[in-house]
């Protein structure tokens, strides 16, 4: 029964390194931006409603409703003010700039915020757990970041399916050069999908928040576990995010229970593995744009 | 009377390598233009260029009447300008259906519905909810076509439509055309089959070494469009 609770355990882990991993998996697959902040992002959005749930006094849960629309515009700023120019100097300098970004919040937060650890508290449903047999007690933190993973996923999946703002999306992910020379405007687009990859890494880091402990320096940690989530799963695909985020999570937790000190080099382990198995990851998405520039 | 779209002194570089070299052309209302050259003399960048794909160094572009030389793509598309690009380039992991509507998505007018362009193509309207990577080329051309109709365009620009299609394939794709041209639609095609060209065009100009080599009605005759194409030293090329 320790082993069923461990790979349950690690099942829910894992949906948490999913939501913080769902954003990089977006902006990687529609922009070609491997955002290195990511992780910052996700805990600027958990001292965020740190500061408004101590402000105002009300539980944390309260603050998703400024928080969100916050990082979505926060996103969108980003993209407008700061990607849209670092895109032009290619692959590379998206890199640079979201690393100097990583590392400027880290220290703005350390000035601001001290580097001491903090913790959102969730009152009751914080330590709250469901019992599902003697030895498999599932803490509902957990099970609300695993169902707010899914969800998030689904309406991802749904708006990329289904809507006319996503099909614009999977086009300029298919062939951003004829996705323009057909109509779309790419600019709207990008800035509504950095807004939503912030948005959603700020939700996950009120989750990560919520569970453990944070400080200033979390975001790295979480960013090479969002990374590894996506790399696993398959890049751009949001479902394979998933299934790498619980593949980790796993990991994680049944070496775990042999011995703690393995955990998470067992994670890397796994990580590596994959890129030397099946560099693709799990569920590779479908055919990478064609397409050299025409001259003629 | 303005002229649809009327280009003048055209240069346009890629970085040292100038392509095209003080271009000029017009194409009238309602007329269809073929342009014809050899590979490499300037055809694709020329569409691209008046697609707003390209900018170029020196010149203007005017649509109908209206100076467009520094309006982006999605302008053009939604002033009345479309572009069928070289080699389809179609979404592959879209739809045959979604690559339409992405086609619609800037549209001048509400002149092409679904409903319209599948009676134009009936042989995709039956493999709407296809991947466009799994149709033949015959298929992917079509739908290329279709997805520059459903912008409405008042010009129609395609490049190089039959390429690798067979000859049965092909004259399909030109009855179609033929088909757009008595609703009033006016034409740019770049054709490497110069016959086809003459005969669907009204105006030929050839292109040689990124330079106007001859502006004609194509009742000019063949020897002389392939004695430009060749640039006055070839007579007859086969």
């Amino acid at each position: 029964m320790t082993w069923v609770n461990a790979v349950i355990q690690g099942m829910l882990q894992g949906g948490i390194y999913a939501l913080i991993a769902c954003g990089l998996s977006l902006a990687f697959g529609v922009m070609r931006v491997v955002n290195l902040a990511h992780g910052d992002l996700a805990v600027c959005g958990a001292y965020l409603a740190l500061v408004i749930s101590s402000g105002l006094g009300v539980p944390v849960w309260y603050t998703l409703p400024l928080v969100l629309p916050a990082a979505f515009a926060a996103g969108v700023l980003l993209q407008v003010l700061l990607l849209r120019r670092a895109l032009r100097g290619g692959d590379f300098a998206t890199v640079l700039v979201t690393f100097g970004l990583s590392v400027m919040i880290e220290n703005l937060l350390q000035v601001g915020a001290t580097a001491n650890d903090r913790v959102l508290s969730t009152g009751a449903i914080g330590v709250a757990s469901l019992r599902i047999a003697s030895s498999v007690t599932l803490p509902w933190l957990f099970v609300a970041a695993f169902l707010t993973a899914c969800a998030v996923l689904s309406g991802l999946q749904l708006l990329l399916s289904g809507t006319s703002w996503g099909r614009k999306v999977r086009a300029i992910a298919d062939d951003i050069d004829t996705a323009r020379l057909v109509g779309v405007r790419v600019g709207p687009v990008f800035a509504t999908v950095a807004g939503i990859a912030v948005a959603t890494a700020a939700l996950a880091g009120v989750f990560v928040g919520a569970i453990g402990n944070f400080n200033p320096l979390t975001g790295t940690s979480s960013l090479i576990f969002a990374f590894e989530a996506v790399v696993i799963g398959g890049i751009g695909s949001l479902w394979g995010t998933l299934a790498g985020g619980i593949a980790l999570g796993v990991t994680q937790v049944v070496v775990g229970e042999i011995n703690q000190a393995y955990a998470v080099l067992a994670v890397h382990l796994l990580f590596l593995l994959v890129l030397a198995v099946r560099p693709g990851g799990l569920f590779p998405s479908g055919a990478p744009a064609a397409a050299a520039q025409v001259i003629g | 009377m303005t002229a649809l779209l009327e280009i003048r002194d055209l240069d346009v570089r890629y970085g040292d390598f100038q392509a095209l070299f003080g271009v000029g052309l017009r194409v009238e209302r309602g007329q269809a233009l073929a342009l014809v050259g050899a590979n490499g003399a300037g055809k694709t960048t020329l569409l691209r260029t008046i697609a707003g794909a390209i900018a170029p160094v020196r010149g203007t572009v005017r649509y109908d009447g209206e100076d467009i030389t520094g309006a982006p793509p999605h302008r053009r598309i939604q002033r009345g300008i479309a572009l069928v690009p070289e080699g389809r380039r179609l979404f592959p992991s879209l739809t045959v259906e979604e690559n339409i509507l992405v086609g619609a998505a800037a549209a001048a007018s509400a002149a092409w519905p679904l409903e319209r362009i599948y009676e134009v193509f009936p042989l995709i309207a039956g493999r709407r909810r296809h991947r466009a990577a799994q149709l033949s080329g015959g298929e992917q051309q079509a739908v290329a076509i279709a997805r520059a109709l459903a912008a409405a365009p008042s010009l129609l620009l395609l490049d190089e439509i039959s390429l690798g299609l067979a000859p049965k394939v092909v004259s399909q794709l030109y009855g179609t055309l033929t088909a757009l041209r008595e609703s009033g639609a006016t034409l740019v095609l770049v054709e490497q089959d110069l016959g086809r060209a003459l005969n669907a065009c009204d105006d030929v100009v050839c292109l040689l070494e990124g330079r106007v080599a001859l502006t004609a009605a194509t009742s000019v005759g063949r020897a002389e469009v392939v004695a430009a194409y060749f640039g006055n030293r070839a007579e007859g090329p086969r």
